[in-house]
């Protein structure tokens, strides 16, 4: 079908969609007004029973603990499946050779590395406490870590994030979330059951697992990330003979 | 205009995915997929918004204070991680089929493989 069939096509079946997108819509509580009985008990208990104040934190590494899991085996296996995308048809190390030579460019990124780093930590380290958490806070420091390759080159990165310690932070932070579920298991609880000390609330170490689960999450990110962009990056600056 | 949020959200879905349908171009085409996938943010945060309530974090409010609803809050958060993942995967098979094909426009991807 050529594209402008195609856009044909997709104008009849997106106006049916349409149709039953505002039948449904209409049906659902009026904005503003969600009744929420779920998320209203969870936040009637989670300070009390939880010791913490980031709700939705709260909510994903512990009250829908397990469903994280499989969210960070989807960021484990799509990492992985980009290295063996990339790496099945790489022959040539990269050369190291990139065309941004700027030194505002590299200024800003020497200023930047170690404030972003700061606040990956700090946005990790909170995610109990305030707005943020592993997921958050790794991105983050990842992208701080790739800010070396623009401030400084593509050697000093990869001399930043050795290939064995990535794979490694990437294996242990999905492999040890999966781990500590286990070990509660045979300890007697459920899986993934919070049985940790909770802590004071508003502190760092709040939560119990939340806290434990927050920062494994984090090791997962920082590594899955690093990875795709390591493996990006050496695609990018592979040269590569002409067809 | 109670209807409004939530055919945002419907509206950009449509527009992401009429990129789909029409892309002559991978990178193109994925960026469209993302598009299409954050309408799935906007049609969370909307069910789950309440007039006069605040972020659902209790750290500088006091108990009792009237939040939005924190679910799909969480469910948003695994959204974005998803959609960052399953966009990094794609973009690097554009990689691969330029290498291979020496083009990423899905139809003549399409006219080398019948």
């Amino acid at each position: 079908m050529t594209a402008p069939g195609r856009a044909v096509a997709f104008v009849a079946a997106g106006g049916a969609f349409a149709c039953l997108f505002v039948w449904g819509a209409s049906g659902l509580p009026p904005f503003g007004h969600y009744p929420g009985p779920y998320g209203d008990a969870v936040i009637a208990s989670v300070t009390s029973v939880r010791h913490t104040t980031n709700v939705p934190t709260s909510i994903v590494f512990d009250y829908r603990g397990f469903d994280t899991l499989g969210e960070e085996l989807i960021l484990f296996i799509a990492a992985i499946g980009v290295a063996l995308v990339f790496r099945e048809t790489r022959d040539e190390e990269a050369d190291g050779v990139f065309p941004i030579d700027d030194d505002e460019i590299r200024l800003q990124g020497v200023v930047l590395v170690p404030l972003l780093a700061v606040l990956g930590f700090e946005v990790i380290a909170h995610g109990p406490v305030t707005p943020g958490g592993g997921f958050q806070g790794g991105v983050i420091l990842a992208g701080a870590a790739l800010l070396v390759f623009l401030a400084g080159s593509w050697a000093a990165y990869r001399r930043l994030t050795p290939e064995p310690a990535v794979e490694l932070l990437e294996a242990a932070g999905a492999g040890g979330y999966a781990v500590v579920g286990l070990v509660i298991l045979i300890l007697g609880g459920a899986y993934l059951e919070n049985v940790l000390p909770l802590g004071e609330g508003g502190q760092l170490d709040s939560g119990g697992t939340i806290a434990l689960l927050n920062w494994l999450s984090a090791i997962a990110v920082v590594g899955s990330f690093t990875l795709l962009f390591r493996e990006f990056l050496t695609e990018m600056l592979t040269r590569r003979p002409l067809r | 205009m109670t209807l409004f949020p939530y055919l945002v959200a419907g509206w950009i879905l449509l527009a992401g995915l009429y990129g789909v349908a029409t892309s002559r171009n991978l990178v193109h085409l994925i960026i469209c997929l993302t598009v299409a996938q954050s309408s799935t943010y906007i049609l969370l945060l909307a069910v789950g918004f309440r007039r006069h309530a605040t972020a659902p974090i209790f750290g500088d409010i006091r108990p009792g204070h009237r939040v939005v609803d924190p679910v799909v809050h969480a469910l948003t958060l695994t959204d974005i991680v998803v959609s960052a993942t399953v966009a990094a995967l794609l973009l690097s098979f554009a990689v691969q089929a330029q290498k291979r094909f020496g083009t990423i426009d899905p139809d003549e991807l399409r006219a080398m493989h019948g």
